[in-house]
């Protein structure tokens, strides 16, 4: 038998389980408007169908197989679950409150020392069960770049995340991604000097090289940080750089170039300053469309063009936020909008958080486009997904309709019926509702 | 409700008017306050910081055929807005116009009251960012009564113009959380200047910042003090103790006859000098906290409570009985929800976040609907606001998140309503919607052209008028204003 046929046979033996499940599980959706983000780009009055937790096919007219659940979209937008940006969902649970924050190693606090390690690794504090992640899903966000943070005990190395699907599943999938902090929100952590960052970087790749040895008195890794960091070096590893200034960022290029570093830039508030050149590396950024303002002598070029700047050039746009972007997950959606009020195609905010970032993390396989073969994570809008009057009506995961709800809309629904009186016999709202609403 | 509000604009229009007669704008107000018989502007209300606003000198302008908004609750489709002498001298259908009006097509176009945002720390928290910059909390003492955000503002934060390219047209100024008692804030009009005062809206009360729950008491639990919730409300206590002692030797009486001017008055015949508020002064030595403190109880100073918990609100509400000053405004109120009906009954407006929550504890139980449902009573005064410079430039999308949430709830509200939200709204918080707030023939014309539906993330504002002058064009580079700190940088496309 040929490699071919065996793969065929394959191919028919997996449809076959498939087709199985199906029986259960297979949903067709019915007339949307559906936005593949794929090679088809936009269908109108378009199927897609679902089985075995899998798109199976896009297109008009699609047939539906026995038993499948039929839903009529009526035309409603049809998109793919949106990428929530680089947030600390599910490690972190109340900002302000240390005990349940995770994302940020400072082992050095106590004594101010720099402690490098390049194999902190913060999805293996991830909680699946944190009540950020209904929050978020609900509002079509259904994955996430897990980030590391840096403080001083740490470096301007945080260590490495990776992305999370926000169906409750306690994994990360993909490859892991290393976060590195560059210019002045890092030069606490580089001996006060932006300058410095480079040194730091340089002397990492000399112990990664062996040019330095383990044992040498400037050595700054562990033997699982030189390993860790190696794989970064020469290609091996997305490496997704903070750094907003227009001269970090060509340093930055020069710098990734001579190591062969696959970088990616989040902020990038100057960053349309170098836009030919990060287009030319091939260099994902991932703004901050609403971030216009000179933040800080790092951000002065700060504008609401800056995606529209750096798309036209041909750099790959994706989105993220700065602040609180955890629990402001759900706001990502609107940093696109504006960015298409502010002269980026409509196709391009969409692609933001949904291809581009697929792509830059290695998970453009499984998530960020409705095309055959990726998992059914799909959210059926009331209108235009980048619209802030727009919200999601229903969220699917793996194919699964996941419950609308979350601990908000539980406190809404506690809060927004009417109480009876205590003279009426009514009880306190902290008992199940009854016969009021 | 009204009633203190009233009387603080009267005394307050007359303290500015008399000496400065700003441009002849505030001196005409529709409703004349000026005309009360309380018309000695209390001791506590005196301003030697006094507004240098003029307003720019603009022909008559009619916005023709477009959808407005006039902040009431009404919606005009087809309709003209005319501005003439920096006042609103009509909304309607069809209106007459000067053969000398500037006409403006507003086909297609949506037409609303300037934006008001009641929370903002522009000016004393500018960008950039820098250390010097931190100039919003007097985080030296947990009650700073004394101190004036106005006295902090930074006239060049470049975020004022953008908030101007939002639609903002009027802002309150206050001191940051870290205090139990803040300080006094300041009501500007967006307007660029070099002084703050050239911003300050003429007549406008002051407002007083306070805080609840866990700010004070993270800033102050290692130093002396407060440490805990109820370390927090023994301080406002013992500071309304002081105040109203102070009053009482210093306050206003009654039978109020003309008073003799006090050494600490000066006798710089600034127009104020006869303001003594007491017969029976004992001439004590002036003490600004108590001032602004003994001004609140008054009600000429207007109390804005940064307040999350519903509990603390309640607290924050006996509170107000127990001293005898009413609460303008909770500010954040992420679980005003919780307490809607009692703030609607006691009218007290909530000035809120779309979906901000969980940035700490007590911001945990935030939801999207908490706007929606603070706004459904009777007497209602639901207000979206900012605390950011990146949110004032966007109220109306922080809005439109709102509406698409409550409709989800079964809450429908239409635009004509949710507008009221960052403008009559605000504007009653503010103690200034005899001013401005609304499109209301003789307000200030302070007035917004979109290119569409404001509550929709592609809405922008194309032209905002402030007085009836066109301060913000974003089809006109020559109407796009620009910081001192923004000169020279090497930033292209100036307007986003």
């Amino acid at each position: 038998m040929t490699r071919r046929a065996l793969k065929a046979l394959a191919v028919a033996a997996l449809a076959f389980a498939a087709f199985n499940a199906a029986a259960q599980d297979s949903v067709l959706i019915r007339n949307a408007t559906v936005h593949t983000g794929g090679a088809q780009g936009t269908l109108q009055n378009a199927d897609v169908l679902i089985a075995g937790g899998k798109v199976r096919a896009v297109g008009v007219g699609l047939i539906a197989p026995a038993n499948a659940q039929v839903i009529d979209a009526q035309g409603r937008p049809l998109s793919p679950t949106l990428f929530g940006g680089i947030t600390e969902i599910g490690l972190e649970e109340v900002s302000g409150e240390k005990s349940t924050v995770d994302e940020t190693l400072a082992l050095g606090s106590e004594t101010k020392q720099m402690t490098v390690r390049p194999e902190f690794d913060v999805t293996l504090a991830y909680n699946p069960e944190s009540l950020l992640i209904p929050v978020a899903r609900i509002e079509g966000i259904g994955w996430t770049l897990l980030g590391a943070g840096t403080a001083m005990g740490g470096s301007i190395v945080a260590g490495q995340g990776g992305v999370v699907r926000l169906d409750g599943g306690p994994d990360p999938i993909g490859p892991r991604v290393l976060f590195v902090k560059l210019g002045a929100d890092a030069s606490g952590l580089s001996g006060s000097s932006r300058a410095a960052q480079w040194m730091i970087l340089d002397q990492l790749i000399d112990e990664v090289r062996g040019r330095i040895g383990p044992d040498a008195n400037a050595a700054l890794l562990t033997p699982a940080g030189r390993a860790t960091l190696g794989r970064y070096i020469g290609g091996g590893g997305r490496v997704m750089v903070s750094v907003n200034r227009a001269a970090d960022i060509r340093q930055l290029l020069r710098w990734a170039a001579r190591h062969k570093v696959r970088i990616a830039i989040a902020g990038g508030a100057e960053a349309w300053k170098l836009a030919p050149q990060l287009a030319a590396a091939k260099v994902p950024v991932f703004v901050d469309p609403l971030a216009n303002l000179p933040a800080d002598f790092d951000a002065v070029g700060a504008t609401m063009e800056n995606a529209a700047r750096l798309r036209a050039a041909g750099v790959a746009v994706g989105f993220s936020q700065g602040g609180d972007a955890s629990h402001n997950a759900r706001k990502v959606r609107q940093l696109a909008g504006n960015a298409v009020a502010a002269g980026l195609p409509w196709a391009d905010g969409l692609a933001g958080i949904t291809s581009v970032p697929a792509d830059a993390f290695g998970v453009g396989g499984e998530v960020g486009r409705i095309v055959p073969g990726q998992r059914a994570d799909l959210v059926l809008w009331s209108g235009d997904p980048l619209e802030v009057s727009s919200v999601a009506l229903q969220v699917w995961m793996d194919g699964r309709a996941i419950t609308m709800r979350s601990r908000q809309t539980d406190l809404r629904d506690r809060y927004i019926r009417s109480e009876v009186p205590a003279e009426q016999g009514g009880l306190p709202r902290a008992y199940p509702a009854t016969d009021t609403r | 409700m009204l009633r203190p509000l009233t009387t603080a604009l009267a005394a307050a229009l007359l303290c500015s008017c008399a000496t400065t007669a700003p441009a002849g704008n505030a001196a005409t107000a529709p409703s004349d306050a000026t005309t009360s018989s309380d018309a000695k502007p209390s001791r506590f209300m005196q301003d030697p910081y006094q507004s240098t606003y003029r307003a720019i000198a603009a022909g008559p302008v009619l916005i023709r055929n477009a959808t407005v908004l006039t902040g009431t609750g009404e919606r005009l489709d087809g309709a003209d807005v005319l501005m003439r002498d920096g006042r609103v001298a009509a909304v309607g259908v069809a209106l007459d116009a000067p053969a000398d009006a500037t006409r403006v097509d507003g086909s297609g176009k949506w037409v609303t009251p300037g934006i008001i945002d009641v929370h903002s720390h522009l000016g004393v928290y500018s960008s950039p960012g820098v250390s010097a910059h931190s100039d919003g909390n007097e985080a030296t003492a947990p009650v700073t009564a004394n101190v004036w955000a106005e006295h902090s503002v930074w006239p060049q934060d470049p975020g004022f113009a953008k908030a101007m390219a939002g639609g903002v047209t009027s802002l309150q100024v206050l001191p940051g959380s870290a205090n139990l008692v803040g300080g006094r804030g300041v009501t500007l009009k967006n307007v660029p200047a070099t002084t703050y005062q050239a911003m300050k809206f003429p007549g406008a009360p002051w407002g007083l910042k306070m805080a609840c729950g866990e700010n004070p008491k993270r800033v102050y639990g290692q130093k002396a003090g407060p440490s805990t919730r109820m370390g927090n409300v023994s301080g406002y206590r013992a500071a309304f103790i002081d105040a109203s002692e102070y009053l009482k030797k210093n306050g206003k009486k009654q039978d109020d006859a003309p008073k003799p001017r006090r050494w600490w008055e000066g006798g710089n015949g600034n127009g104020n000098g006869n303001a003594a508020d007491s017969e029976k002064d004992t001439g004590g030595k002036r003490d600004l906290k108590l001032d602004t403190l003994a001004g609140a109880i008054n009600g000429d100073i207007l109390v804005h409570i940064h307040c999350y918990r519903a509990d603390e609100m309640a607290t924050m509400l006996d509170l107000a009985k127990e001293f005898g000053f009413k609460i303008a405004a909770f500010h954040h109120g992420v679980e005003a929800y919780k307490l809607a009906d009692r703030l609607a009954a006691e009218g007290v407006c909530g000035a809120l976040w779309a979906d901000w929550w969980g940035f700490k504890m007590e911001a945990f139980d935030g939801i999207q609907e908490n706007i929606a449902i603070v706004d459904r009573p009777a007497n209602s005064c639901a207000i979206v606001h900012s605390d950011s410079e990146e949110g004032i430039q966007r109220l109306n999308q922080e809005a439109a998140k709102v509406i698409a949430h409550a409709k989800l709830a079964n809450m429908e509200i239409a635009p004509e309503r949710a507008i009221r939200w960052l403008t009559r709204n605000a504007a009653k918080s503010l103690g200034i919607l005899d001013q401005t707030g609304t499109l209301e023939a003789g307000k200030m014309a302070d007035v917004v052209l979109w290119n569409g539906n404001p509550f929709s993330v592609y809405a922008q504002a194309e032209q905002v008028y402030v007085d009836g002058a066109r301060v913000y064009d974003r089809k006109d580079s020559a109407r796009q204003p620009k910081s001192d700190f923004m000169l020279g940088q090497s930033v292209i496309g100036g307007a986003l």
